[in-house]
């Protein structure tokens, strides 16, 4: 199962290869009062994520004694983008918010903490598009890094369809594409085995296109998950 | 977790000694380190670190009509979110009252000392005036946040353009700069928190230190002129240890400017 390299069509405005994300960086142990915490940006995309827990859920009445809770927080900071986010939450804060506890919850052995809550929170500092995934990977990273038992990690991208032609880990720039069919936009969570953990889609595309995005998404992931797993084996006093 | 008394017994001694944990002195603040430009998509924004004491301030720009009461004056408004993500002692939800404090001190410290020429900020009086928005989150909290955040507020607006404004439609660009900067006077205000436990004054203390802390005196300032001041927390305070205070801000604002004064050029 390869995905046929064939040369985009489109002319990134970057310059990429369609199958290329931006620079990537990772970091793990940046916060030192959290339990687990890390950075991952996509290039000018930079997320920081916090893990606080397994702690007590309060109130009593939220406990679950089935299995424990993950919470997550996903915000961008009111400067992280060119005109102000007002502070606070917002409707798609949310709804990433929720959408990151789905992706992240299935690799977490999270039936060991009943009654127990882990806390996730997520926030951009600047923005680029694909903030989401990149919030997602931090958070990966921060769990991992708090010391939680996962099954496996999730490595999270955006795939786009730019006209007619698919790329890897959309730009800002390239999330606003108007020529042709204009921009679709599919944010993608892979465990390191290939299984699907988050998709979301806007915009347009056929269904034979859509499982080619799904393979380049498993191929970027991929190498993803490479740079997630050398960031946790370099963390060591900081913690 | 809150501190435990057998910690803040030994603090305690050891501050009566002259000695801090850290090995500081009790007048001597953290080394300062600084990172501008943290959002390029921000105004001015900037990255405090002092210890494990982590805050980001971003200034953001946007066009709004001018409050009744100053009609050919900019508008200024300081915001602070004490982030779930730097203490397990925040919680989300809405800011609770030492976020709201730490938004107001700082405020008050920028705006009294009229450091920022919001007269200049007006584009067309009554109508429409430049609105300075300071923005303030906790990265990790070990003490002493505010002091962080007034400095970072200093260095972001200093470090700040202005976006490029579309005259004919009267329209922000967002995202387009113009090469001009927020216009500061020289006289840059820093605030300095003093601190007192017991009988000892310390400044820039930790979160263990802040934790035993009976009173605190934020005291907004520029070369000796004093434009904001707030005492917070219980503790009292005789008025030799009030002059005790003035004396040792002085002397901690000028230490403490120095550090930063590369940043402010």
């Amino acid at each position: 199962m390869t995905t046929k390299k064939t040369k985009s069509e489109v002319e990134r405005p970057d310059g990429r290869e369609f199958d290329e994300t931006r620079p990537i960086t990772a970091k793990v142990g940046i916060i030192p009062n959290a339990d687990g915490s890390a950075m991952f940006s996509f290039g000018d995309t930079i997320a920081i994520a916090a893990v606080y827990g397994p702690r007590k859920m309060h109130p009593q009445h939220s406990q679950n004694p089935a299995k424990g809770t993950l919470r997550c927080n996903y915000n961008m900071l009111s400067f992280s983008v060119t005109e102000r986010i007002k502070p606070g939450p917002s409707r798609r804060s949310m709804e990433i918010s929720k959408i990151t506890e789905w992706a992240l919850e299935p690799v977490l052995m999270i039936e060991n903490y009943s009654n127990m809550v882990i806390d996730v929170h997520i926030h951009i500092i600047q923005a680029n598009a694909s903030t989401r995934c990149a919030g997602i990977n931090a958070a990966a990273l921060a769990l991992a890094h708090a010391g939680i038992p996962m099954r496996d990690l999730v490595s999270s991208v955006s795939i786009g369809k730019l006209d007619k032609s698919l790329v890897v880990d959309v730009s800002k720039a390239e999330e606003d594409w108007e020529e042709g069919e204009g921009a679709t936009d599919i944010p993608i969570t892979m465990t390191s085995h290939g299984e699907m953990t988050h998709i979301q889609l806007d915009g347009k595309i056929s269904k034979e296109q859509l499982k080619e995005a799904v393979e380049l998404a498993r191929e970027a992931t991929k190498k993803i998950y490479e740079i997630q797993k050398k960031a946790l084996k370099e963390t060591g006093e900081e913690k | 977790m809150e501190t435990s008394r057998l910690t803040a017994e030994r603090i305690k001694q050891y501050l009566d000694e002259g000695k801090r944990f850290d090995g500081r002195k009790l007048d001597e603040f953290r080394d300062i380190e600084v990172e501008i430009g943290i959002s390029k998509n921000a105004e001015g924004s900037v990255r405090i670190k002092m210890g494990k004491t982590e805050v980001l301030v971003g200034v953001k720009m946007d066009v709004t009509t001018p409050y009744p009461d100053s009609p050919d004056k900019g508008n200024l408004m300081v915001t602070s979110e004490l982030l779930p993500l730097s203490s397990e002692r925040f919680e989300i939800g809405p800011p609770k009252f030492p976020a709201i404090e730490l938004g107001r001190v700082i405020d008050r410290m920028v705006r009294e000392s009229k450091v920022i020429e919001l007269e200049k900020l007006c584009i067309k009086e009554k109508e429409k005036v430049w609105n300075v928005l300071i923005d303030i989150y906790s990265i990790n909290d070990d003490g002493n946040l505010v002091d962080a955040a007034g400095i970072g507020a200093i260095i972001a607006l200093k470090n700040a353009r202005v976006p490029k404004y579309d005259e004919e439609n009267e329209k922000v660009l967002f995202g387009e700069w113009s090469n001009k900067n927020i216009p500061l006077k020289k006289e840059i205000p820093l605030s300095i928190t003093v601190h007192r436990v017991g009988k000892n004054l310390i400044v820039d203390p930790t979160r263990e230190e802040e934790d035993i802390c009976e009173t605190r005196v934020t005291i907004g300032s520029h070369e000796g002129t004093i434009h904001s001041m707030q005492k917070g927390d219980l503790g009292t305070l005789s008025i030799k240890e009030f002059g005790e205070i003035l004396d040792l801000n002085d002397k901690v604002w000028k230490s403490t400017f120095k550090q930063i004064e590369k940043y402010l050029k």
